[in-house]
């Protein structure tokens, strides 16, 4: 099977509508099917990987915890905007820390998650086959 | 008059049109992805002169699922299920900016 | 199965039969570990991300698609994730 970049790009904030959640799913698919993903975190989408997520009381699918199979799925690089992440008063210690295991490097446990700026974005969505936005 | 406000600011200008109209008694309560305006953001900052006025809530479980509670702003009150219920009788009319 | 929470070992141990699979120990650690797996991170893993866990979890030797097809004939994503009363791997066709 032929293997092409992917970028998805996660825009909205996760609840209140359901891309977030479609998004997530159609990446695992494509991960499952050993293609090569990433992801971007950008406007409201910076919420979804935020800490401590608690939907008990919206009777709502906490799915937040997906994140954390990311890295067991290939899937270690995940960007986040730096300027989302400023407008919104949040930093990276807001964010829940993913992370995956360097098969390379004695499965050692490192961060999937990278602030970028704008400009770097650019570059990076510069260089996918496939760009999708959520 | 209740404001119901369910959208993020930064996504959509609801918050914003509903400042517009709101008078010196209406009160603004936060649900949904509304509640991102409440976390001590660019757009909560529309809204602290009204929140230190008490006319600005947000519904708790919104608030908790997104994981921003440490993050509320100042003044805002915080609501339950049941305290929506009683925003709603209380001021007899609503108004859902969706 | 409808809801996540109705599952139990003898509805386990009764999809089973009707497959004319008797559950062993072998099987056990394997719906356990999609039970756990389902509980920790919400779906139900790949076939890929399963036998990979499964060889660091249980030993190399049982960490390929050969040996979980011999416990589950119609693949562990289905077939497994059906006894362990979850959802089918996001992906799996």
């Amino acid at each position: 099977m032929s293997t092409k970049k992917f970028i998805y790009l996660n825009r909205k904030a996760p609840y209140g509508t359901v891309y977030a959640l479609e998004s997530l799913e159609v990446v695992l698919i494509a991960a499952a099917f050993e293609q090569d993903v990433s992801l971007a975190f950008i406007d409201d989408g910076v919420y979804q990987i935020i800490k401590g997520q608690n939907t008990d009381g919206i009777g709502m699918k906490n799915f937040s915890k997906t994140y954390h199979a990311l890295g067991d799925y290939d899937v270690n690089k995940i960007y986040v905007s730096a300027e989302s992440l400023e407008e919104r008063g949040l930093s990276v210690d807001d964010l829940m820390p993913l992370t995956y295991e360097d098969e390379d490097d004695d499965w050692a446990e490192k961060t999937s998650i990278k602030i970028i700026s704008n400009v770097q974005l650019t570059k990076i969505m510069s260089e996918q086959d496939v760009c999708l936005s959520f | 008059m209740l404001h119901i406000v369910n959208k993020s600011s930064f996504e959509r200008n609801s918050l914003k049109s509903c400042l517009n109209t709101i008078d010196d008694t209406s009160i603004i309560l936060l649900i949904e992805d509304g509640v991102i305006s409440a976390a001590n953001n660019v757009n909560s900052y529309m809204l602290a002169d009204l929140a230190a006025d008490s006319r600005v809530f947000a519904l708790q479980e919104d608030i908790d699922a997104r994981g921003i509670s440490s993050k509320v702003a100042d003044n805002i009150k915080l609501v339950d299920y049941a305290g929506f219920v009683d925003l709603v009788v209380e001021q007899g009319t609503a108004v859902s900016w969706v | 199965m409808v809801n996540l929470g109705d599952w139990n070992k003898e509805i386990a141990v009764e999809m089973a039969q009707s497959d004319d699979i008797e559950l062993s120990e072998e099987h056990w650690d394997v719906i356990n570990f999609l039970r756990d797996y389902f509980e920790e991170y919400q779906i139900a893993p790949a076939v890929r991300v399963l036998t990979k866990a499964i060889g660091k979890q249980f030993g190399k030797e049982k960490g390929n698609s050969k040996y979980l097809y011999s416990l589950f004939p119609y693949g562990p994503g289905k077939q497994g994730c059906r006894f362990a009363g979850l959802p089918k791997p996001t992906g799996c066709i």
